[in-house]
This record gives structure tokens, C-alpha cells and sequence, in this order.
């Protein structure tokens, strides 16, 4: 540990740690535009100029590490008149074009120009001018003049992500921001570049005029397009309905956590949650197939499920769950299920072409919760040897199971042959479909139940390495979609199951009672940063 | 007339051949480099008061004694042959005129500072330096000067040119380490200097061309003789390049006692056409103005250290009275926005920005506030940079305006 002084207090911090993150320990902001602790050392911002000991000159801090004993000021005349220097150096041949820049609200310029600007302008001749509006790949555009060249951009492409699509070309105050000939800027997590960009160059072709960001709100959550979860903020606007084509949540944003994503998350992830307003929704209970579907209310359709349930045989019925269930839910199900004493359960259906898979965040496995699923127990139950989640298709199409209950799961997209599935579900006396999005095994359900999604409700994702994480609701359940755990604890109740729990926090205490992996876990006590259980 | 080192065979005909070369003593010193340990060479280099030759001055020996000790990796010397400096052309002249001078420069101090690998990295305009330069260490390599076991020495060196592609920035020495990597010529944050990280991570010392040529020299003939040459801070010689209006424009080698008037009007042959003296630049474009009346100094780095200037390149710019001062401001202006690399913040928007301001009082629309805000971004941006680029264009942008401001402010509308 070294120990150093800035602004007349002590800290101490690790060695090799630079003077803007020893600063942050003392909640004393350094400004800076390319630092990022991800990435390599660039200093070519120099807003983060402080004075060191009795050198007249100010050095900057992302690139100065700590020695003991030192002794830096960040608030002297000499640092406040060189940030405000630099500010302006940023600003001289910016466009100003914040009222209709996407970035305004969340751009480092305007809020360093409060902070450590507020000069008179005296640039009064021509900008230079530099391309605008350019496309770099499916996700990110760029608008050169408002580029502050700080090259984070660039670092990313190189340092993390290794594809190099990005440089800077041109010099002097000609330089931009470019493709590489023949490049595209397309790999996988190519959006990162802007939430990265400090500045309005680099906007999200996704998101961009769908909505101010002023009008947004935000609620921590994991991202459930895989196994890693990915801490993520949802970014959803209520405030002007009228925006972003009546679509609630505008985006995802990564959030950092130093063991999962750090800052990052994939561009899969990121633009994943299109599902969640889609018309594809499904909004209301109903009962009967395809043409002859009628919407009818929960109260009705409680009672109508609890009986088919009680109706079967156990060895004439089947459940398959879902990976992409919460923990919560999960468990409220596998309480049912040993009620109801069924053993033809499983979750996991291979999709029908195996995922992709990198060395940085994506894993192969596109489910947020199967490590939850596995330890909760819904995998197949060892000695009753039905063959997993195919066994028990083949079961009903052979008419030996004659009500299954499936969750999410669209079948037809699986890796087994289209007509095995076709043929299963048409056999099927009682096919009950819960999930939030129509499918084919929906259009062939009886009963469909309507889920809410993730951002709807809050629970528990276990990722690979099981580390069990909190989501937060964002929105309000669509139409008249439940959460999983709560739709599964009406029909428990109307099982005789006891009382039906109000919270999801309810349900994970009980999970945490109930399955010794979860000993002694509670919301409280997994925090932010979640907590790994042993699976 | 001073004894002249390096110059000494500029003259004749066939300077550039090895056989001249060593027919003028050239080679001769090798032997009694490589009886000398390592450490005795820089520590002989040091009490030379040999100073880089290249602008910053810095002094050589203890330049070289940064390296780390007992490096266990390769360590590099790099010869800085990019002779950017506008009013700067001494390094072509060595290059095209006494090539090997250069080679035996490196093969000594690259075996002072245990280097096995030199490169020299020329500027890409230089063609025929080039060239010259290259049939040179063809011809050294075949004399068994450089390669394996030079001269049964057990000492390897080997020498690779590289061709710089038309960058000022590339003769700042990390710009031109960054280009030499096969990078873009950006400059790179110091600490680390290159002495403990500098080419492809390695160790690395860079030298100006001229400074390298007067090694041999300094082990041949003794630090004592060398120093005594120069001033008490500086040892030497050095070859002044005289440009603009004098009767005899060219490369000077004096003493670095020399004063400027001495070398503007004995050495030089004053001004033509009976003009009267305005101005010079002692040092390449980034040192700051002199007028008429301030050229009786020392021409050493302390002696226009203390003048307010600097001695930099020794790139000697003579103006008489038909100069235009803000004509000669907007030239410089130009090239420092030209050239900037455009890195980090403070120089490249700066420089663009004071490059339209002059522009602008030379075309008449200038207002008054002008010149204050030049001198005021000028001063602003000083010391904020990575490299001394723009500290370089300060010494102009305030020298000009403040020495010469009543020229300046006739061009501005009332």
C-alpha cells in the first residue's frame, strides 16, 4: 500500500494505482475524457491535469501512478485555469449542435463545460469540417465533428476485443476517427464504443431520436440473453409515452462488475429485449386452440388448470420448464411438481443450432438460469429414466402422457425433427403453454398463461459459474401478464399448496429454506454484486 | 578559421567512399574503442560536454547512462536522421558527404551502450541522403565494419535504414519510435522514456546524426580536447545551417563559442543589397526571434537559453527589413497546424486555431482582441502537451507577436 496526500488528505491506496482512481477513493473528482480504467493509458485528453509536489508544471494524473508520500492538489488555481484551457481546446471546433444531438443529457462536454468550463467563446472563424452521420457497422454512427479524438473507440477495438476496426486518420485538427479500409465495424460487441464515447460522436443507431434521455428511467438487472448475466441497467421511458414508437424500454446499458462483465456486454445482449413490447405478447389468459381461443380472465383460468392438473394421472403428465425462469419461479414450480408427484420434468432443450461462444462474456448456453434450474432440481429425476425433455415428447406422441405443461419453449425451433414435435403436441389431450411471447406451441396450446418478462417483475438469475443475481422490474407486467412465480403460486394455492406468496422475495426465502445450495442467501445479503453458490 | 571536425572532408571529391574515408584517418579509431570497456566510452562521452544536436540539447552521455544496467533483452540505437527543423540541413550534408562518419559514430556508441542493432531513420524526403547513405553501409558491411565480430572485436552490429514517409512529428524521438514500429507517428507518454521502454518495448537510445558523428572524434582525441572546443556547458563544434538573406547561405561548422553576429556577417557574408538586418531565427523554426539588435550572443544551448531562445537545431533563419513579420508568423503558423499529429487536445486544435487567426490579420479582417488571444492560447497550451511540438510553435507565436506587435497591429482594421 502506498500512502499519498491530495488536497491536504491522506489516503492509501494499492500500488500501481493512478492518481484519478486514488483521488475517487477521496471522492475527489479528476475530469478526464480517455482514461478508462478498461483500457490502456492514452493521455491525450489532458483534462486531467493536477500539480505534483513542487513541479511547476501540471502532469497528467491517469497516467502518473502513486508514489508514497506524494502530495497532489487538484483544486489550485493553476489545475482549475488548465482545465478550463483544455475545455475550450475540446470545444473550438465543435459543432455545439447539443438540441439536436442524441448525446445531450449524457455528453461529458456539456456537463465538463458546466463543471470546469464557463469561458466566453472566442473561436470566431470557421470549424473544420468533417463527415457526418456515417454508418461504421450495424449498431454505431458517427458523426466526426463531435469527436473529441480521445481514441477509447480505437483502444477498445484493439485491447479488448482484438478486431482493430477502428483508427485515426488524418493530422492535426483534421484528424478523424475511420474504418480501416474494407473493415465494418461488426464484431460481436461493437456498441460498447458508445456507451465509451464521452461525447456525441458515436451514437446507437437503435436508439438514437427514439427518446431524450432525460425522459428516461432506470433499474438495475441481468442481461438474460445468456449464461454469463451480465449486469445491465434497463433504460425505460414512461414520461413521454408518445416516444420511441410507444415502446417502454428505450435500451440496455452495461453496469459494471468486476467479476462478470466489467463494463461490458455483448451487442446480442444489448439489443435482446425487443421481445418485451413486441406485438407478439401474449397479454391475456385463454383457453381453446388457435381460431377457437377465448380470452377469459385469472380467476377463471386458475381453477380450470388446477383441475386438468388434478384430472391426470402423474404418469400422464409432463413439464417442461424453462432455463429462462427465475430461480423464484422455478422453485415454485418444482414445489408443484413434487405435489403433484410428476416425474416426467425437465428444462433444457437443445437449440436447434448450437450457440456461439467467445473467450470474453458470450457463452454458448442462451439461458440465463440453467445452473438455477439444475440445483432447484428440475432436470431429469435420476432412476425414473424417461429420457429427458425428448423422452417425454416421445411419451406423448405414444399417448402415454397426455397433459404437458411448457414453459416458454418454442419446440419447433429445437434441434429435433420438426414433425416429432408437430405430431407430440397434436396427440396432446391437455397442452398448457406459459411464457410471455407467442409460438408455435403456443398457437397449439389449450391453455396459454401469459408471463410477464424480466424487466417486468424482479427474481434471481444463477449464471454458469453460479452466481445467483437480483433484477429489478423496470415496467409494469404487460396487459394482464403475471410473473411466473406469482401465476404458478395461484394454481399452487388452488391446489392446496397454502397460501400463495405475495413477493418474490417470499419465494427465494423459501427456495433458500428449501434447497441447500441457497442456504442462508437472502435479497439482502446478495447485494448488487450477487453471491456464488456451490452447485 | 576554427579547426573543422566533421566537415573536414566536405570538400573533396569522392567524401562519401570508404576509401576516402579511411585514407582521411576514418575507421582508425575503432580499435581503440573496442580496447575500451563500455562504461569508459559514455563516461568519456560525458566529460566531453557533447549535447544533442538534434534540438533539445540534452547531453549525451547522460542520455546514455538511463539505460538500465546488465539489461538481460536487446537494447536499440536508433539514429535520428529526420531533419525536419525547417531552416535545417546540416544532418543531409553528413549523410550525403561523409556517410561513414555516421556509420563509425554508431559502431562505437552502439557499443558503449551495448547495442547490436542500430537504425537509422531517415526523412523520406531525403532521397539522395538516402541513397548515399545506404551504398555506404553496403560498403561498410563488406569492409567487415559492421556485421558479425567487427574487426575481430567480438563486437556485432548491425544497421537498418528506415525511411520516414514525410512527418515533422517523426523527429520528435518517440514520434519517430512509434513510426519505426510501423505505427502512426504518434508521440508516447513519458514516463516511460526511451531509455527504459522505448523501440518494440526494448531499451532504446535516440540520437540526432550530427551528435552520433562527433563520437569517434571524442575517443580518438580525449573528452578534454573536445570540451575545451566549446563553452563550459558545451563541448564541440557544430554545424550551423545559414538560410535567407545573407550573401552565403550553407552549413557553418564553428566552435559553439561563435556569436550569432560573427556567423551572420564574417562567417556568412552579411546581407546582400546593402539591406539592413530585421531578424533571426537562431534555431530552427520553434526558437523563438531575435531582432536586429539581439544577435551578440553565444550560439551554445545556455548562451540562447539565456537569450530567451533556444538553440534547438542551429537552423539558422536570416530576415532583412523587406520581410513581413506577420507574412513570416502565418508561414510558421501554417506548418505547426500542418504538421501537429493531431494526438492529444491542447496542439491540435490550437494550432489550427492560431493558424486562422494569423491568416486572418494577414488577409485585413483581424480584430483587436486577435493578437491577445494568440498570446493567450499560445500560453494556455504551453507545458500541456505530450511532446515539445507545441512548445516548439509557442517560441514563434509570442516571440513574433510580442517583439514585433506595431507590424501586426497596422494590419488590423481600427
Amino acid at each position: 500500500m502506498v500512502r499519498l496526500t491530495i488536497d491536504g488528505k491522506e489516503v492509501e491506496v494499492p500500488e500501481g494505482t493512478n492518481v484519478i482512481e486514488a483521488a475517487r477513493r477521496l471522492g475527489i473528482e479528476v475530469p478526464y475524457y480517455c482514461y478508462h480504467p478498461g483500457l490502456s493509458i492514452a493521455g491525450q485528453c489532458r483534462l486531467c491535469m493536477v500539480e505534483l509536489g513542487n513541479n511547476p508544471r501540471p502532469q497528467i494524473a491517469c497516467n502518473t501512478q502513486v508514489t508514497e508520500g506524494m502530495v497532489v492538489r487538484t483544486d489550485t488555481s493553476k489545475v482549475l485555469e488548465t482545465r478550463q484551457s483544455i475545455m475550450e481546446f475540446h470545444l473550438i471546433n465543435h459543432p455545439l449542435d447539443c438540441p439536436v444531438c442524441d448525446q445531450a443529457g449524457e455528453c461529458w462536454l456539456q456537463i465538463y463545460y458546466m463543471k470546469h468550463g464557463l469561458y466566453e467563446p472566442r473561436m470566431v472563424d470557421e470549424k473544420v469540417h468533417k463527415p457526418k452521420a456515417v454508418p461504421l457497422g450495424p449498431h454505431v454512427i458517427l458523426d466526426a465533428e463531435r469527436c473529441i479524438l480521445c481514441s477509447r473507440c480505437v483502444r477498445f477495438c484493439d485491447e479488448i476485443t482484438g478486431t482493430g476496426e477502428l483508427g485515426i486518420f488524418q493530422r492535426g485538427d483534421h484528424s478523424e476517427i475511420g474504418l480501416f479500409p474494407g473493415k465494418e465495424l461488426a464484431n460481436p460487441y461493437s456498441a460498447n464504443v458508445i456507451d465509451i464515447c464521452p461525447v456525441g460522436a458515436l451514437t446507437d443507431r437503435d436508439f438514437r431520436f427514439a427518446v431524450r434521455v432525460w425522459y428516461l428511467d432506470t433499474a438495475r438487472s441481468i442481461c438474460p440473453g445468456c449464461s454469463r448475466g451480465c449486469n445491465i441497467e434497463v433504460h425505460y421511458n414512461l414520461r413521454r409515452p408518445h416516444h420511441n414508437q410507444g415502446r417502454r424500454v428505450a435500451r440496455l446499458k452495461p453496469r459494471y462488475h468486476a467479476e462478470v462483465n466489467r463494463w461490458w456486454i455483448c451487442d446480442a445482449g444489448r439489443y435482446g429485449y425487443k421481445f418485451v413490447d413486441d406485438p407478439s405478447r401474449l397479454v391475456s389468459p385463454s383457453r381453446g386452440r388457435g381460431d377457437a381461443a377465448v380470452e377469459i380472465g385469472w380467476d377463471e383460468i386458475i381453477p380450470v388448470i388446477a383441475g386438468q392438473l388434478r384430472r391426470y394421472r402423474p404418469e400422464e403428465m409432463g413439464v417442461l420448464a424453462s432455463p429462462k425462469m427465475a430461480n423464484e419461479d422455478l422453485f415454485l414450480l418444482k414445489r408443484l411438481v413434487d405435489h403433484l408427484g410428476l416425474a416426467h420434468v425437465d428444462f433444457s432443450v437443445p437449440p436447434r443450432h448450437p450457440g456461439d461462444e467467445d473467450n470474453l462474456l458470450i457463452r454458448a448456453d442462451k439461458n440465463p438460469n440453467t445452473c438455477g434450474a439444475e440445483l432447484v432440481g428440475l432436470g431429469p429425476r435420476e432412476g425414473v429414466g424417461h429420457g429427458g425433455a425428448r423422452g417425454i415428447l416421445r411419451a406423448a406422441r405414444e399417448g402415454r402422457i397426455k397433459c404437458l405443461w411448457v414453459f416458454h419453449h418454442d419446440l419447433l425451433a429445437s434441434a429435433w425433427p420438426e414433425e416429432e414435435i408437430r405430431e407430440a403436441l397434436r396427440t396432446l389431450e391437455c397442452l398448457i403453454f406459459q411464457g410471455s411471447n407467442a409460438n408455435r406451441v403456443s398457437a397449439a396450446a389449450h391453455y396459454v398463461l401469459p408471463s410477464a418478462t424480466w424487466v417486468e417483475r424482479e427474481g434471481t438469475f444463477t449464471n454458469f459459474e453460479g452466481r445467483v443475481q437480483r433484477f429489478w422490474r423496470a415496467v409494469e407486467p404487460l396487459g394482464a401478464s403475471l410473473a411466473d412465480w406469482e401465476i404458478l403460486g395461484r394454481i399452487g394455492a388452488a391446489l392446496g399448496l397454502g397460501p400463495q406468496p405475495v413477493r418474490a422475495e417470499e419465494c427465494f426465502k423459501a427456495l433458500a429454506a428449501a434447497v441447500p445450495a441457497f442456504a442462508g442467501l437472502s435479497y439482502g445479503e446478495l447485494r448488487d454484486t450477487g453471491k456464488v453458490v456451490s452447485a | 578559421m576554427s579547426e573543422l571536425i566533421l566537415t573536414r572532408n566536405f570538400h573533396l571529391p569522392g567524401s562519401h567512399t570508404l576509401a576516402l574515408y579511411r585514407e582521411t584517418g576514418g575507421y582508425a579509431g575503432l580499435e581503440k574503442a573496442f580496447a575500451m570497456k563500455p562504461a569508459e566510452i559514455t563516461e568519456e562521452v560525458k566529460k566531453s560536454n557533447l549535447r544533442g544536436l538534434g534540438g533539445a540539447g540534452f547531453p549525451t552521455g547522460v542520455k546514455w547512462g538511463f539505460l538500465p544496467k546488465g539489461h538481460p533483452g536487446p537494447i536499440y540505437l536508433v539514429i535520428n536522421a529526420d531533419e525536419g527543423e525547417p531552416g535545417t540541413f546540416k544532418d543531409r550534408y553528413l549523410l550525403e558527404r561523409d556517410p561513414h562518419a555516421l556509420i563509425e559514430g554508431m559502431i562505437i556508441s552502439a557499443y558503449a551502450i551495448g547495442a547490436h542493432l542500430g537504425f537509422v531513420y531517415i526523412r523520406g524526403e531525403y532521397v539522395g541522403p538516402w541513397r548515399i547513405f545506404r551504398r555506404a553501409v553496403e560498403e561498410a558491411y563488406q569492409a567487415g565494419f559492421l556485421g558479425k565480430n567487427i574487426l575481430g572485436s567480438g563486437f556485432d552490429l548491425d544497421i537498418i535504414i528506415h525511411r520516414g514517409a514525410g512527418a515533422y512529428i517523426c523527429g520528435e524521438e518517440t514520434g519517430l519510435i512509434s513510426s519505426l514500429e510501423g505505427k502512426k507517428g504518434w508521440p508516447k507518454l513519458k514516463p516511460p522514456f526511451p531509455a527504459i521502454r522505448g523501440a518494440f518495448g526494448a531499451p532504446t537510445i535516440v540520437n540526432n546524426v550530427e551528435t552520433i558523428c562527433h563520437v569517434p572524434h571524442i575517443v580518438r582525441r580525449g573528452a578534454a580536447w573536445f570540451a575545451g572546443l566549446g563553452t563550459k556547458t558545451q563541448g564541440g563544434t557544430r554545424m550551423y545551417s545559414v538560410s535567407g538573406h545573407v550573401a552565403r547561405p550553407g552549413v557553418y561548422e564553428l566552435p559553439v563559442s561563435v556569436t550569432l553576429r560573427s556567423l551572420i556577417d564574417e562567417h556568412a557574408g552579411g546581407l546582400p543589397n546593402r539591406r539592413r538586418l530585421k531578424a533571426v531565427v537562431p534555431g530552427g523554426s520553434s526558437a523563438a526571434i531575435l531582432t536586429a539588435g539581439e544577435i551578440d550572443v553565444t550560439m551554445d544551448v545556455d548562451g540562447l537559453k539565456n537569450a530567451g531562445t533556444m538553440a534547438g537545431s542551429a537552423g539558422v533563419i536570416v530576415m532583412d527589413e523587406t520581410v513581413s513579420i506577420p507574412d513570416a508568423l502565418m508561414v510558421v503558423a501554417r506548418f505547426y497546424a500542418h504538421e501537429s499529429c493531431g494526438q492529444c487536445t491542447p496542439c491540435r486544435e490550437s494550432t489550427g486555431w492560431i493558424y486562422k487567426m494569423t491568416r486572418r490579420i494577414i488577409e485585413g479582417k483581424g480584430r483587436k482582441e486577435d493578437l491577445d488571444t494568440i498570446l493567450d492560447v499560445a500560453r494556455r497550451g504551453a507545458g500541456t502537451t505530450i511532446c515539445a511540438f507545441f512548445d516548439g510553435a509557442v517560441g514563434p507565436y509570442i516571440s513574433y507577436i510580442e517583439k514585433f506587435r506595431a507590424e501586426f497591429e497596422a494590419l488590423i482594421p481600427k
